[in-house]
């Protein structure tokens, strides 16, 4: 069908998008591989020097790696498993005759509107604080000790947090999806008598499963870079320190630019794992 | 000898000349604390007197550090004046990225900045950066819970009396706890209150050959002191309060007492914000009897970052927020109880000033802080809750995460200190100690 | 019989979602409600709801210390602009992969979402001197751009799904009508993939307003969007739930209003391909 004109037209038309990504992909890299090859202190005199796989292995060797690795797949997995368990049975329920449907739904995408810094100052300070928070308030209220969230729970509390952001986006997609979905097909089943979760279980889910490996896909590229969230509510201590996060402090607190850089190369090499692992499903599931 | 003072005031007056004939436009990078607030209300008064217009980039601590760091380090260019503390000053100093302040006006008299100040502001003699406000720690305590507990603080109270005043203050059922100290990571929180506290128990950062010393007694006997009596006695989750945490706590009466910094004194004191305004007493922060006290020094200073433009126009700038005729100015408009404290030696001579009540006790306690000699053992470094080196801040976050974790409970003091002493050991190996 | 069934079950499901919504909603209503209250009842036990004295001391309090228009403006600017640069640079783009796909179209594609996850602040030294050298710091130009960047791929993708969806006898139909190209492009495929394009825009400005690293770290004084606004807010001294609540409702609210007219458009386009 294509023709050998349009195939060059194409090509042509694609070539923006593609020298700018790979211009922004290229140079950083680049430049983030340079210095993790160098003994890049700013606050010493600048670059003092080739350092070998110096950075590298003093990255991978500090007790602080591995937990960070840790903290960051729990962080990603958790919030991905509330934002799509929930998402789904949010958007089956949106997707339900009511009144006041338009009302509810943007009472349900609100939260995707707080910038991240916000809403992790809103929910530290207002809400999770064990003093003055609305819980706090609350626990009192049934006679309850009020529980320091922060401290005993935190990757649970950072995981509400991030997943109170994202579970709109969830939401939205997943309820696009099932819009889409045959309703003849499902009231035959309830015709059939099929009971209601065999239904939710054998059309509405594999009919949803393309929308929810999306979900997945988007939400793992952001969830893999979550900063402000942790920044203003643990500041990485209890074991919060994510990979991310190990970074900004090796370049921005110890201002060590070329043991951070070294990170940065551990991350990108996670995240192409994380994305390898992604792609296989999703390239299965986005066969177009 | 006459021929170069000569010089001198004919290059000061052109310079000032060049200074008033083009009105320029500084920027300046400040942290958001009421002082510097309030000085950009009165930023009016520097425009008349002197024709500049200033733009203020005000961010709160954390962001203003690393936005200046960056862009010192990579000469970037983008502020006339950042606003840095005492343990940047020295650090950048050395590498020649400030201006030196060291021609400033006869009628700035920078003789009289406190010496504590200049000298933590100045590296190798030389001041790069003015001090806006300085302070100190001192304990803050609730007159009326100490009465009704049946004590009295000393001037200069020990740390056992401390524990004991806190835990005879602290009543859980009406929602009062003891004391209140600050427990979150991050080197400038958490972090600088242990260092601080610690040198009260003798310990210190690094030895003389640089190796730090996580593993001595000292760090031991402070870190479970600090713990056994914020568990006793201590706020649900204080190992994530800090400054403000503490500040609002306290604000709304429930803490006994609160050691922290001196400028402090004026928001507990202010009736609009502080319930408690009217019962508020002061002490020097606490000892352990073996000569040194667990109180700290610091200073927000307003620096120059060297190849700026506009140099002059930021020069006066810096010596019309940081005079004499400044404090006098605010004192006028909002009461001497407002001014920013802990600068200048003639503040603490001035009557009205004395009148203050946490005057005294601010200036005492600046005085018994010493950066050259900050615990009882000799230190290779300068700097009372911190050390001037630039590895400092990274280390002491990392370490003040596990004290953190220890004091939630989730590791031992010991496991936190072992921990503390192989990140420390790390990192000055890396960075060639 | 069923239709009073049904009627019990919409009247229990307005009753589940609206609950819902309310939960999910709340932290946000909290805010605005705190942001009118003095700061002794922001923290009174029990909290206040409703009833206390409506004041709107700190909205004044905040606009007195920075000048919020300009953050906004700045705001706008830079989400708006980055966000139809970057419609500009990926519609020939996802047009192209759309009807002139190739075996590597794909590979394409999930590179260009790969370049999202180099993690910022590793490079945030290198940008950072190259802005220097570009002379792009606390620029809006700077931070279009490097929005647009960061936006694109998303962009492309999104774009890239909604043509898919467009059926390739159309264009060929307006081929044989002897249109070109451009014509093809301008008035055939954009009419039919607007919905799209539509919730495309509406997503990456959202992205963009939120972006919090790149925006606070490569701007001073003049550029600074309403993140660079928020973050002179986050740890004031004192009491502080009422200033806070005001600045952030302050840094939101447009965005949550543009969501709100918008959300039919976003219900309904955000599809990423996931609907078949």
């Amino acid at each position: 069908m294509a023709t050998k004109a349009s195939r060059s037209a194409a090509r042509v038309m694609m070539a923006p998008a593609v020298i700018l990504l790979l211009g922004w992909m290229l140079v950083p890299l680049i430049m983030t591989l340079w210095f993790s090859f160098r003994n890049y202190q700013p606050l010493r005199g600048g670059d003092l020097g080739f350092a070998g796989f110096d950075n590298y292995i003093r990255f991978v060797t500090s007790s602080a790696f591995w937990p960070a690795v840790v903290a960051t797949l729990v962080i990603v997995v958790g919030a991905l498993a509330i934002t799509v368990m929930l998402g789904v049975l949010l958007a089956i329920l949106l997707d339900q005759p009511m009144w006041g449907q338009g009302v509810v739904r943007i009472l349900v995408i609100a939260p995707f509107f707080v910038m991240p810094t916000v809403s992790g100052l809103l929910w530290k300070n207002m809400f999770l604080d064990s003093v003055n928070g609305l819980f706090a308030h609350l626990w009192k209220f049934f006679g309850a000790t009020p529980v320091e969230w922060l401290i005993e729970n935190p990757f649970l509390s950072i995981i509400v947090i991030v997943s109170w952001q994202w579970l709109p986006f969830a939401t939205l997609i997943l309820l696009t999806a099932i819009q889409s979905l045959d309703s003849e097909q499902l009231e035959a089943a309830e015709m059939d008598g099929a009971p209601v979760l065999k239904r939710f279980w054998h059309i509405v889910i594999p009919h949803l499963s393309r929308a929810i490996t999306v979900v997945i896909l988007i939400e793992t590229i952001f969830l893999l870079s979550i900063f402000a969230e942790i920044f203003v509510t643990t500041a990485g201590a209890f074991g919060t320190k994510t990979l991310t996060y190990l970074i900004f402090q090796r370049v921005l607190e110890s201002q060590n630019v070329g043991l951070g850089s070294a990170g940065g190369v551990y991350a990108i090499i996670l995240a192409n794992i994380v994305a390898i692992f992604l792609m296989r499903i999703v390239g299965k599931n986005l066969d177009a | 000898m006459y021929l170069r003072n000569a010089l001198c005031a004919v290059s000061a007056l052109s310079l000032f000349a060049a200074g008033a004939a083009t009105a320029e436009n500084i920027v300046i990078a400040t942290v958001n604390n009421g002082d510097m607030i309030r000085m950009q209300g009165l930023t009016d008064d520097f425009t008349a007197k002197t024709g500049h217009t200033v733009e203020w980039v005000t961010l709160e601590e954390n962001v203003l550090r690393q936005r200046v760091t960056t862009d010192i380090t990579t000469k970037g260019g983008q502020f006339d004046i950042m606003t840095i503390g005492m343990y940047e000053t020295p650090i950048w100093g050395k590498n020649g990225w400030l201006v030196p302040l060291n021609d400033l006006s006869a009628d700035y008299d920078v003789a009289d900045i406190l010496p504590a100040m200049a000298g933590g502001l100045s590296y190798e003699g030389t001041l790069y950066a003015a001090p806006f406000y300085g302070e100190s720690s001192m304990v803050m305590y609730r007159t009326d819970l100490m009465e009704k507990a049946g004590l009295s603080m000393p001037e200069a109270p020990t740390w056992d009396f401390i524990r004991q005043a806190a835990a005879a203050m602290t009543d859980r059922a009406n929602d009062i706890n003891g004391i209140c100290l600050r427990g979150k990571a991050g080197w400038g929180e958490g972090g600088a209150f242990i260092t601080a506290m610690s040198n009260s128990f003798g310990a210190r950062w690094f030895d003389m050959d640089w190796k730090p010393t996580f593993d001595s007694e000292a760090w031991l006997n402070t870190l479970t002191f600090f713990k056994g009596m914020m568990d006793e006695s201590g706020p649900a989750g204080y190992a994530t309060n800090g400054f403000n945490e503490n500040l609002s706590l306290f604000q709304q009466g429930k803490c006994g007492m609160w050691i922290d910094a001196t400028v402090a004194a004026s928001f507990v004191t202010n009736p609009n914000d502080s319930t408690v305004a009217d019962s508020v007493g002061f002490a020097l922060a606490p000892d352990n009897g073996l000569g040194k006290r667990s109180n700290w020094l610091w200073a927000w200073a307003l620096a120059i970052p060297a190849g700026t433009q506009k140099e002059a126009a930021a020069k006066q700038f810096v010596e019309w927020a940081t005079s004499k005729g400044y404090i006098e100015l605010v004192a006028s408009k909002e009461g001497w109880a407002n001014v920013p404290p802990g600068a200048r030696t003639s503040l603490y001579e001035n009557p009205d000033y004395q009148a203050v009540p946490f005057a005294k006790m601010t200036l005492d306690s600046i005085l018994s802080a010493n950066p050259n000699s900050p615990t009882v053992d000799e230190v290779p470094y300068v700097g009372v809750q911190f050390a001037a080196i630039p590895e400092f801040a990274g280390i002491a976050t990392d370490v003040s995460q596990e004290f953190s974790a220890a004091y939630a409970g989730q590791q031992t003091v010991e496991e936190a200190l072992a921990k503390a002493q192989a990140i420390a050991t790390d990192a000055m190996e890396a960075a060639g100690y | 019989m069923a239709r009073a069934v049904t009627q019990r079950r919409k009247t229990f499901n307005t009753a589940l979602a609206w609950a819902v919504g309310l939960v999910i909603f709340f932290p946000i209503l909290w805010t605005i409600l705190t942001s009118f209250k003095t700061e002794g009842d922001a923290i009174a036990y029990p909290p206040k709801f409703l009833f206390f004295d409506w004041t709107l001391e700190n909205y004044s309090i905040v606009q007195d210390r920075s000048d919020y228009m300009r953050y906004l403006w700045n705001s706008v600017i830079i989400a708006g602009g980055s966000t139809l640069l970057g419609i500009i640079v990926a519609v020939p783009a996802a047009w192209s992969m759309a009807f002139v796909p190739s075996k590597r179209t794909k590979d394409i594609l999930m590179w260009m979402l790969s370049t999202k996850m180099l993690p910022a602040v590793g490079v945030l030294y290198p940008i950072y001197l190259m802005f220097i050298k570009l002379g792009l710091l606390d620029t809006r130009t700077g931070l279009v751009i490097v929005l647009m960047l960061i936006n694109l791929p998303i962009i492309v993708w999104m774009l890239y799904t909604y043509f898919k969806e467009i059926p390739g006898e159309i264009l060929e139909a307006a081929r044989m009508d002897g249109a070109t190209l451009r014509e093809e492009i301008l008035y055939i495929l954009t009419p039919m993939a607007i919905p799209g394009i539509a919730s495309t825009v509406l997503l990456n400005v959202i992205l963009a307003w939120n972006e919090a690293f790149w925006t606070l770290n490569l701007t001073a004084a003049k550029a600074g969007p309403l993140t660079a606004f928020i973050a002179s807010y986050s740890s004031p001294e004192g009491l502080f739930y009422a200033k806070l609540s005001a600045a952030s409702t302050m840094a939101i609210a447009p965005i949550l209003i543009l969501g709100w007219f918008s959300q039919k458009q976003l219900v309904r386009g955000l599809t990423f391909g996931a609907v078949k």
